[in-house]
């Protein structure tokens, strides 16, 4: 697998840069106007708090960095290898690989059980399920007695769990197997105030213990002094 | 491991889907139950209907085509054009090379049954099936002149019993005019079903066929002159002619050659047929019927799968977020798209086992009902290849009609953004 052997040959350089863009610009059709992101460049188990307004390119610039879109100029690092240069079945796999991911909902497969969610990246990516430690289900199930997801929902249907519990088992699913980076969406915009001051900090603690990188996207500055870093996004058009 | 999982995530999407597909999977199995039915019976009916009549190698009759001959000699269809004379029939049962006879004579009718007159060749060497005889359920054989043995249609459904006195009419037909009421028949003995045409006949004596029409030369009775029961015991009658006769050969190699001898018969014109042969023709005549009704069951089964498709699609929408979840996570389109064509082709499968055991179980529960009331004679038995070869093309139908959504779902699905869910 090209993604485990890279990430061998490159482990120092990894260790030291989470995200690194260059000049980065999308654009839906080529006659439109290029939007045009800052660079952006995240060590390795650093938190960005990135902000702005709705139509800033916030899911754009996530779409770019999780390589299911194309730029129309410029690169994306990530962990050290320019995903944009990788066939799309590469990509595809370098995400499951590397990347953890949360939205702001609907974040669960709506037919397995809360277990089979959290360890769903493992499936996916042989690595993931390899670096996970002692094991898949193991990791998997402290995970949730970190997020303080009781056992007796471990085997429920999560269609059943509230939402805030919805989102806890994202985080777990985003987090096993330590990739080096999370891209979170808005994670806590369905969340009260109390669930969401304290997802924040069950999922950076965890992402710090793993020395995970998150990248969490919202238009909630209220949230930023969780953060050691910020950008905000403008949507500069050129 | 990405094969280990697909199949894990289609079939816990099947089993959270259940209450729906469930439908749709019915509708498929009662399909594939009838296409699989109807392939099996046609295959059993022919098997049937090709050994309704085993082990006689001619059937001699007057000059006519061999389907009629067949017709009305063995299904009780139809008439005689002619006779056959008795001193042919002597002539005949004189030659060493025709291992056995039996002759039989045609005309009357009991409520619309069929009355054969021959002798006890009949329960000799009549054979139908693999070569099975026929066996009495009840009583004996003929052995005087007014006895009568039912076949077990006719038993069944007039519902006599041994010991009764019947009244034969004259000529065919159900409602005769004409009975021949100073001669009543008893009863001695009711035949087992055999699912041929033999369970729709009654059998009594070539004398008693003659006794009985003692007296009816023009047709109808002449008072005084027909015989009673008490008059005909122990008279002795030599027929005249009778209708046809069926023939066994010692040598099997000698068939065609006596075929041929008997087709050229100098004293009267007579034609000798191969049942078999005959057989098969009739067959191929009503074939084209039985493919016709294969060909609608596989139109049912199509509609069926097309009914499926239908509801897929509808999933489809349904399925746009935890296709973004997939795919984020790093699921790749094909491994989304084949997650359609492993359900579609699960639910195929789970339909065929679903048929198979509905038709084994229905089969074993059916076919002796069916042979009692029906005179079929249906049995369990392994699948032909055939068989095999339409059970399996449903699975491989299924796969051909799910890629209708999964190209659709595998487009849909490279476009996608980071969790964006796609838009139907």
């Amino acid at each position: 697998m090209t993604s485990m052997t890279g990430s061998d040959n490159n482990s120092s350089r990894r260790t030291e840069t989470a995200i690194d863009t260059r000049d980065l610009g999308f654009s839906w059709h080529p006659q439109q106007d290029i939007l045009a992101f800052p660079d952006i460049t995240l060590k390795r188990g650093e938190h960005l708090f990135l902000h702005g307004p709705s139509g800033s390119g916030k899911s754009t610039l996530l779409s770019l960095l999780a390589g299911m879109l194309r730029p129309a100029s410029g690169s994306v690092q990530v962990l050290g290898t320019d995903i944009h240069r990788l066939g799309a079945s590469a990509r595809d796999q370098f995400r499951a690989d590397h990347m953890g991911v949360i939205f702001q909902q609907f974040n669960l497969v709506p037919y397995l059980n809360t277990l089979a969610n959290v360890t769903l990246p493992c499936g996916l990516s042989p690595l993931r399920s390899k670096r996970s430690e002692p094991s898949v289900s193991a990791e998997a199930e402290q995970l949730l007695n970190a997020l303080s997801i009781p056992e007796d929902h471990w085997h429920r249907k999560v269609t059943r769990l509230s939402i805030g519990q919805q989102q806890r088992i994202a985080a777990a699913r985003a987090l096993i197997g330590a990739p080096g980076l999370i891209l979170a969406d808005e994670p806590t915009s369905a969340l009260d105030a109390d669930n969401r001051d304290r997802f924040l900090e069950l999922l950076l603690n965890l992402a710090h213990r793993h020395h995970t990188s998150v990248l969490f996207v919202s238009h909630d500055q209220s949230l930023a002094h969780h953060f050691g870093r910020q950008l905000e996004l403008r949507g500069n058009r050129t | 491991m990405k094969a280990r999982l697909a199949l894990s995530l289609a079939f816990a999407s099947l089993w959270h889907r259940k209450k729906v597909l469930a439908l749709v999977c019915l509708t498929l199995t009662l399909s594939v139950s009838l296409l699989l039915g109807i392939q099996y019976l046609r295959t059993e009916v022919k098997q049937s209907f090709t050994s309704t009549i085993s082990g006689t190698d001619l059937i001699v009759g007057a000059r006519s085509g061999q389907l009629n001959l067949l017709l009305y000699t063995v299904f009780h269809i139809g008439d005689a054009t002619n006779n056959i004379r008795w001193s042919t029939y002597q002539s005949l049962k004189d030659d060493s090379r025709l291992k056995w006879l039996i002759p039989i004579s045609l005309g009357d009718s009991y409520r619309g049954y069929r009355v054969v007159a021959t002798d006890e060749n009949f329960l000799a060497h009549f054979r139908y099936g693999q070569d099975v005889p026929l066996e009495l359920a009840k009583g004996q054989w003929f052995a005087s002149v007014f006895d009568v043995v039912l076949g077990a249609g006719v038993a069944r459904s007039l519902g006599h019993q041994t010991g009764e006195d019947i009244v034969l009419s004259h000529g065919g037909g159900r409602t005769s005019f004409s009975n021949h009421e100073d001669t009543p028949f008893t009863v001695t003995g009711v035949l087992e079903p055999t699912g041929t045409p033999v369970d729709q006949a009654v059998y009594i004596s070539l004398d008693g066929m003659e006794a009985m029409h003692v007296g009816w030369e023009s047709g109808v009775a002449i008072p005084g002159r027909t015989l009673t029961r008490e008059q005909a015991e122990g008279r002795k009658f030599t027929p005249d002619a009778i209708t046809a006769a069926f023939v066994g050969i010692e040598r099997k190699v000698l068939t065609f050659r006596l075929q041929r001898e008997i087709n050229q018969f100098a004293g009267e014109p007579l034609s000798a047929i191969l049942p078999g042969v005959a057989l098969s023709e009739l067959w191929r005549l009503m074939g084209q019927f039985e493919r016709a009704l294969l060909g609608i069951t596989g139109f049912v089964v199509i509609t069926s799968l097309i009914g499926l498709i239908a509801v897929l699609l509808t999933l489809q929408t349904q399925r746009a977020h935890e296709i973004a979840v997939l795919r984020a996570t790093g699921a790749s389109p094909a491994l989304i798209a084949s997650l359609y064509i492993l359900e579609c082709v699960a639910l195929a499968v789970v339909a065929c086992l679903l048929a198979l055991a509905i038709g084994t179980a229905g089969i074993f529960l059916a076919s002796p009902w069916l042979l009692a009331n029906y005179g079929l004679q249906i049995t369990l038995r392994p699948l032909t290849s055939t068989e095999w070869a339409l059970l399996g093309s449903v699975p491989v139908a299924a796969l051909a009609v799910a890629l209708i959504p999964a190209f659709n779902t595998w487009r849909q699905s490279r476009r996608l953004g980071f969790g964006e869910a796609a838009d139907q």
